[in-house]
């Protein structure tokens, strides 16, 4: 389509412009006296860890939250948008990093959902369906404007999705929130087209991605968020990978000791053959084999959609539908249930600690007693004191900021929160504590602590399972590292063996005889 | 992240208005008593005092369930039909027994037996409710007021929509005494039974809430059902409790208010859920789950059973008190919900320090 031009070295006026963003959530800071600026015909890159506040800052400057401090300038003027509608007459659309679209009605009805086009009080959807296939048609042929939306592809959804903001005709600036997660590889390419056209027409994106390489293909601009703080920006022709991956992670390195473990390292949990099959054919865990020892911290490494998620869920029970043999202790389970395998020392501290993790609606005191208070109890009456010195022992030894357990869970910082999702656990007497991205969307010395316990728990024979995606935290961390990709285990790495390339490589192995089913549309779930 | 302290969150002091605010059911209660006490005439009397706290504890008995249910999230609308239909099970017992077919006989059993029998059918209705619900996942709503539905049918079919009168006992049946239950009191201090078996049954209901691991549990299921499961708590046995433990609560409600009567019918406690509804809102439990308490709801009967009895006292149309009982419950939840606004905003303020 279009060529790239060779960005101007000046600085040229911005389009858009954040100025001091604070944004407060109930228990985070999500974003700390934040400056961002969107350039016409360019794209803007934002990125960070994951928690480092970019999805917050879209969301402010696409009009779905509103900042707790701050303002936000549109061509010069400041603008306070009560909501998308407002900002998207204005000019600034957003596309989201999940889907909004209703599955059961048409593509053309999904577009115009909130901005119906009317004739004498009627939807005109001959006009609508015309309409979208003109936006359509210029995206990527062959999407048919009355088809109902859950036959497309995951893909062809998020082509919808950008479809819709591009009704608008005054767009001025463009917001997309990892577009690329979903997308297969063409779909990719025609994101990018896409994006070359528009920037011609001088429309301003702000792009969010965690692919580096992507960033570096397509970005004009950078700026790295961390821990709610901007902390670089540059032009992407003066910077390399390496430098955004310094910034991103901070220059503090994670060390972590790995305390070795005195004892034997026996067998705590031996699985075999386990499965669990995707909806629509093939398998979300393909036949994955290992074991756990006591003493161990075992990493398990892997891409978004590797499969990882599922496999600690369906050890604990999660999952109906999942085969395979596991030996947990010395016993040999065939269908295990959640509270089975409570019983048995297995706990699960889950990815989304906000869904699936605390209770809202209780205390930080009852959220860590959630498991374990049929322990405290004489002829079945709670004792409050023994869950006292419980619960006290728990604040102190997971080093829970708490000013009173007895006030909501809420009133907790993320880190802090996740911190009882585990205490919590070590109190049901666990002896395998599998750990699903604890260290998401938590700040830097939290997450150190949480490492640090870790390590502690398998030094005490305990054997510990580490879902993870930050490369740098796996590495620095465990003793052992399991590498998922496509539902397959594809590398077992210890010791040395454990690097940075070697984990991607692994990551990537199984990815490229799944790659014609991949474009195919293997994405539908 | 570090200039910004959460520790200053908690620490502001409820102001005045926030502890009225919180307490406003109470002091609508006091305001209500002070009101009718001056409008209405023989409000403050012993009499009237011991005939409206008696209402307040048929009413109340299923308000107790509710709130147990609706704090797991659900609803229960099968109540009103429970007692109604358990009312007709104990009178079809007292007055025609127990026929055996095969040798041609009838048992009458005496009144301990049928207080047996009846519980164990309403606990057997919350049972089937409470499987539909939490195994087959049926939405509440619908598989209680398919309950409901059937209940009253059945009551209706136990006599063919007639009353079962003078239930006094036959002492040849050996049945005597179930009309002691609801008009019997304590000699001497002349407190109804019916109203001692509220309070201990109010006892029961606030002891499981706060003392035992399954009153937990209740509040952990409305709160996040997921996250409850996923910390090993039997989500499915408690929501089926629940439904059982209400089912109960209207059956022993249904036997008072036969025995009061002296007399069952088929229409006994229609409408009743909505009330029991009104008082567990007014107490402040949320409809959403997870929060709320026993002693809440307890002021929130008094309340709709004084505004009702007062209303009565006065004069006042059964039409109008209908349209105020429908204002004093939307206003209290509207109250709610600014409260809430309200706190969470003074949360996020008092980060901002």
């Amino acid at each position: 389509m279009q060529t790239i031009k060779a960005s101007p070295v000046e600085e040229q006026a911005s389009v858009m412009e954040a100025i001091g963003i604070t944004k407060l959530y109930p228990g985070t800071v999500a974003l700390q006296n934040v400056d961002f600026s969107v350039y016409p015909g360019k794209v803007n890159v934002l990125i960070g860890e994951n928690g480092a506040g970019k999805s917050t800052l879209m969301k402010i400057l696409a009009g779905i939250e509103r900042p707790t401090e701050g303002k936000v300038l549109l061509g010069g003027h400041e603008v306070h948008f009560q909501n998308t509608r407002e900002a998207s007459a204005h000019g600034v659309g957003i596309i989201h990093q999940e889907l909004n679209l209703f599955p059961e009605m048409t593509v053309a009805d999904n577009m115009f959902a909130g901005k119906e086009m009317v004739k004498l009080g009627v939807i005109d959807r001959r006009a609508q369906a015309k309409r979208a296939s003109e936006v359509l048609d210029r995206l990527q042929p062959g999407i048919d404007p009355n088809e109902t939306m859950l036959n497309l592809r995951v893909g062809q959804q998020q082509i919808v999705e950008i479809a819709k903001t591009m009704l608008s005709q005054n767009l001025r600036v463009l917001i997309m929130d990892e577009p690329t997660s979903s997308l297969s590889n063409t779909e990719v390419e025609v994101l990018f087209n896409l994006i070359e056209d528009l920037k011609a027409h001088g429309i301003a994106i702000i792009y969010i991605s965690h692919r580096l390489e992507e960033i570096i293909r397509i970005g004009d601009y950078v700026t790295i968020l961390r821990d709610g703080q901007r902390v670089a920006d540059a032009q992407v022709k003066d910077i390399n990978i390496k430098w955004i991956i310094e910034n991103m992670v901070g220059h503090a390195n994670l060390t972590i000791e790995k305390t070795p473990y005195d004892g034997e390292h026996l067998p705590l949990m031996q699985v075999k053959d386990y499965c669990l099959p995707r909806l629509g054919g093939g398998w979300t865990v393909d036949h994955v084999s290992f074991t756990l020892h006591a003493g161990e911290v075992l990493g398990i490494y892997g891409l978004m959609g590797a499969g990882r998620t599922e496999l600690v869920e369906s050890l604990m029970g999660l999952h109906e539908e999942a085969t395979g043999e596991m030996v947990l202790g010395c016993e040999q389970i065939t269908k295990p249930t959640i509270t089975g395998q409570i019983a048995r020392g297995m706990v699960l501290v889950p990815e989304d600690r906000q869904r699936d993790g605390l209770v809202q609606t209780m205390s930080i005191a009852s959220n860590l007693l959630l498991t374990s208070i049929p322990r405290f109890t004489r002829t079945g009456v709670v004792r409050n004191d023994l869950c006292k010195v419980a619960v006290d022992g728990a604040v102190k030894d997971m080093q829970i900021k708490v000013s009173d357990v007895k006030h909501l869970i809420s009133s907790l910082s993320g880190g802090n929160q996740q911190k009882v999702v585990i205490g919590k656990c070590v109190m049901a007497n666990a002896r395998v504590f599998m750990m699903d991205e604890p260290s998401r969307g938590i700040d830097v010395g939290a997450k150190t602590d949480i490492f640090i316990l870790m390590r502690r728990f398998a030094a005490q024979g305990n054997g510990v399972i580490f879902v993870g995606s930050e490369l740098k935290e796996i590495v620095s961390v465990c003793d052992r590292v399991l590498v998922m990709s496509n539902g397959k285990l594809t590398a077992d790495l210890s010791g040395d063996e454990i690097t940075e390339a070697a984990l991607v490589k692994a990551s990537a192995a199984n990815l490229n005889t799944g790659k014609a089913a991949n474009t195919e549309g293997s994405m539908e779930q | 992240m570090n200039s910004i302290k959460m520790q200053n969150a908690q620490r502001s002091k409820p102001s005045l208005g926030m502890l009225l605010l919180k307490g406003r059911t109470f002091i609508a209660l006091l305001i209500l008593l002070i009101y009718f006490s001056f409008r209405a005439p023989n409000f403050t009397q012993w009499g009237s005092v011991v005939l409206m706290v008696k209402h307040a504890s048929i009413y109340g008995l299923l308000a107790l369930g509710m709130t147990m249910v609706i704090i797991t999230g659900g609803i229960d609308l099968s109540v009103g039909a429970v007692v109604g239909f358990t009312g007709m099970i104990a009178g079809g017992l007292m007055l025609q027994g127990f026929r055996l077919p095969w040798v041609a006989g009838t048992i009458y059993p005496n009144v301990p037996m049928i207080l047996l029998m009846v519980f164990a059918l309403a606990v057997f209705v919350g049972f089937c409710s409470g499987q539909l619900i939490a195994r087959l996942r049926v939405p509440a709503f619908i598989a209680t007021l398919g309950a409901m539905y059937i209940c009253r049918g059945a009551a209706m079919l136990r006599s063919g929509g007639a009353t079962f009168p003078n239930l006094f006992g036959d002492a040849a049946k050996g049945n005597l005494g179930f009309d002691l239950i609801g008009s019997g009191s304590i000699p001497g201090i002349d407190v109804p039974y019916s109203i001692i078996i509220f309070i201990v049954m109010a006892l029961v209901s606030a002891f499981i809430m706060k003392k035992t691991p399954l009153g937990n549990q209740i509040y952990a299921v409305g709160g996040n059902e997921r996250a409850a499961a996923l910390s090993g708590i039997k989500t499915q046995n408690v929501k089926v409790f629940v439904y059982m433990f209400s089912a109960f609560l209207a059956a022993v409600s249904g036997i008072i208010m036969t025995s009061q009567l002296r007399a069952a019918h088929p229409a006994n406690g229609e409408s009743w859920e909505m009330n029991a509804i009104a008082s567990v809102v007014l107490g402040g439990t949320s409809m959403s789950g997870g929060v709320g308490s026993i002693g809440g709801t307890i002021i929130g009967i008094l309340v709709i059973t004084v505004l009702n009895d007062g209303m009565i006292m006065m004069g006042v149309s059964s039409f109008w008190q209908m349209v105020i009982k429908g204002v004093v419950i939307i206003v209290a939840v509207v109250i709610d919900l600014v409260q809430k606004d309200l706190q969470k905003k003074a949360a996020l303020t008092a980060r901002m320090k």
